[in-house]
């Protein structure tokens, strides 16, 4: 099976490697356009501040590019971000809108700190990306941004309101939590995405 | 429901755990690798390692143990201890590090908490602050592991290094570290009321009494200790059953 991580500098995906290292997968680091068009699996994670990912995605023409993939795709935290339409970070950012959503700051209160930064649990689970998981199972997230509730949403976690824990249109899967830092539950989530 | 962390610190020097570690079925209880690995089966939340080495050859050794962690380990994890510039923490991130900790150099030029937020994200970055209590001066930060006073109040440069763009404060009370009194709760409580930005507490934890004080009275998001796990002390998963009963939300 060929795996491509989408290489944009966008933070650290030497953990998501890893991750795959662990399940017995390899994977190419890459941005290169016909290696992402053949590959059988595209991951799509990435941490740090949307506007300037978005100014490498351009740079490289993948802003092109990624809307018009047809494999299994996974994005991861940012990755998850990027597919909405449009973001508040940096200003105000337009983004690849493969989904219909726009992200908004959380708005922070002494309960509830900005970062969301920790483990938290997950509800409302759909699809086959999320086999053999429970309801309540905890997994790991630090963002600061997120996407509200949707048609497209699969999983859903409170901070303290309910936002989009994971989404997904045709292809395209995302997740707003690391599963490659969510211990055995991440490990699972990982495992079910390369069986899709 | 975001649950409260438990975070066992790792003292690193060359490459290896020191402070001494006393754990049974560990073939060699110097090796970070096996420890952290260890605790991450017993439901750690995340780790930190904090780096103590002073040879040149601090920062080629301190990668290949961020490399080796991060190969082995699925949850987050800190590295800490002497990191300066933007160019120690890009490697370190790219060799897999989920966030770094800055302590002297952020006091000696607060703009490096800003140029690592803008260029690796707030949520990265965790400024690390020592304070200690004074009769006269109230809580001062210090720097250079512990023995410069640098005369600044303590929760005014935490709320400075949040506005900066911090993403968590990792805070030592110097003044409960290694006592097992318990967790410094009124200056915890005083920073954590004074930032929106996650508190870590450490130095002090003596019973897992202390952790639900730390979280019940000073609103701290996440408990960091060491001696208390490495020689057992404490199990982590007895310590997430208690804090669970008392009303903590924990992972378990």
């Amino acid at each position: 099976m060929d795996i491509a991580v989408i290489d944009y500098k966008g933070g650290n995906v030497q953990s998501v490697l890893f991750a795959l290292e662990r399940l017995g997968v390899q994977a190419m680091l890459t941005a290169d356009h016909d290696v992402i068009r053949r590959a059988d699996k595209v991951l799509f994670p990435g941490e740090g501040e949307a506007a300037s990912a978005m100014r490498e995605l351009r740079a490289q023409g993948l802003d092109e590019l990624l809307p018009t993939l047809t494999q299994p795709f996974l994005g991861i935290c940012l990755g998850m971000q990027l597919l909405g339409r449009h973001t508040q970070e940096g200003g105000g950012t337009d983004m690849l809108g493969i989904l219909p959503f726009d992200v908004v700051r959380f708005e922070g209160s002494p309960e509830h700190k900005v970062p969301h930064m920790g483990w938290n649990t997950l509800q409302a689970l759909r699809t086959p990306l999320f086999e053999g998981l429970q309801q309540e199972d905890y997994v790991y997230f630090v963002h600061s941004y997120y996407a509200p509730v949707g048609h497209y949403t699969i999983a859903q976690t409170e901070y303290p309101a309910p936002f989009s824990a994971a989404v997904q249109h045709r292809n395209f899967y995302a997740v707003q939590f690391h599963t490659e830092k969510s211990g055995p539950v991440g490990t699972r989530i990982l495992e079910n995405f390369l069986k899709l | 429901m975001l649950t409260k962390r438990i975070i066992p610190c790792l003292d690193i020097k060359d490459g290896r755990t020191v402070k001494g570690v006393r754990f049974e079925g560990l073939r060699d209880a110097g090796d970070p690798v096996a420890l952290a690995a260890r605790y991450a089966r017993e439901g750690a939340d995340e780790l930190v390692f904090l780096d103590i080495t002073a040879t040149n050859q601090k920062r080629a050794t301190l990668v290949a143990l961020v490399r080796d962690v991060a190969c082995e380990l699925d949850i987050p994890f800190t590295v800490g201890g002497g990191i300066g510039t933007v160019a120690d923490v890009e490697v370190l991130l790219l060799n897999g590090a989920d966030k770094v900790s800055i302590n002297s150099a952020a006091l000696a030029r607060p703009e490096l908490i800003n140029e690592l937020a803008t260029r690796f994200g707030s949520q990265c970055i965790v400024v690390a602050a020592d304070a200690r209590h004074h009769e006269t001066d109230g809580w001062q930060i210090y720097t250079r592991a512990g023995t410069n006073n640098t005369g600044r109040n303590a929760v005014d440069w935490c709320r400075e290094a949040a506005d900066r763009g911090a993403g968590e404060i990792l805070l030592t009370s110097m003044s409960n570290d290694g006592t097992k009194d318990g967790f410094a709760l009124d200056i915890t409580g005083a920073v954590s009321r004074s930032v929106s930005i996650p508190v870590v507490a450490s130095g002090g934890a003596g019973t897992k009494q202390d952790f639900t004080n730390v979280f019940r009275q000073a609103h701290a998001d996440a408990g960091l200790a060491a001696s208390i796990f490495h020689f057992g002390e404490i199990g982590i998963r007895e310590l997430k059953e208690h804090l669970r009963q008392d009303g903590i939300p924990v992972r378990l």
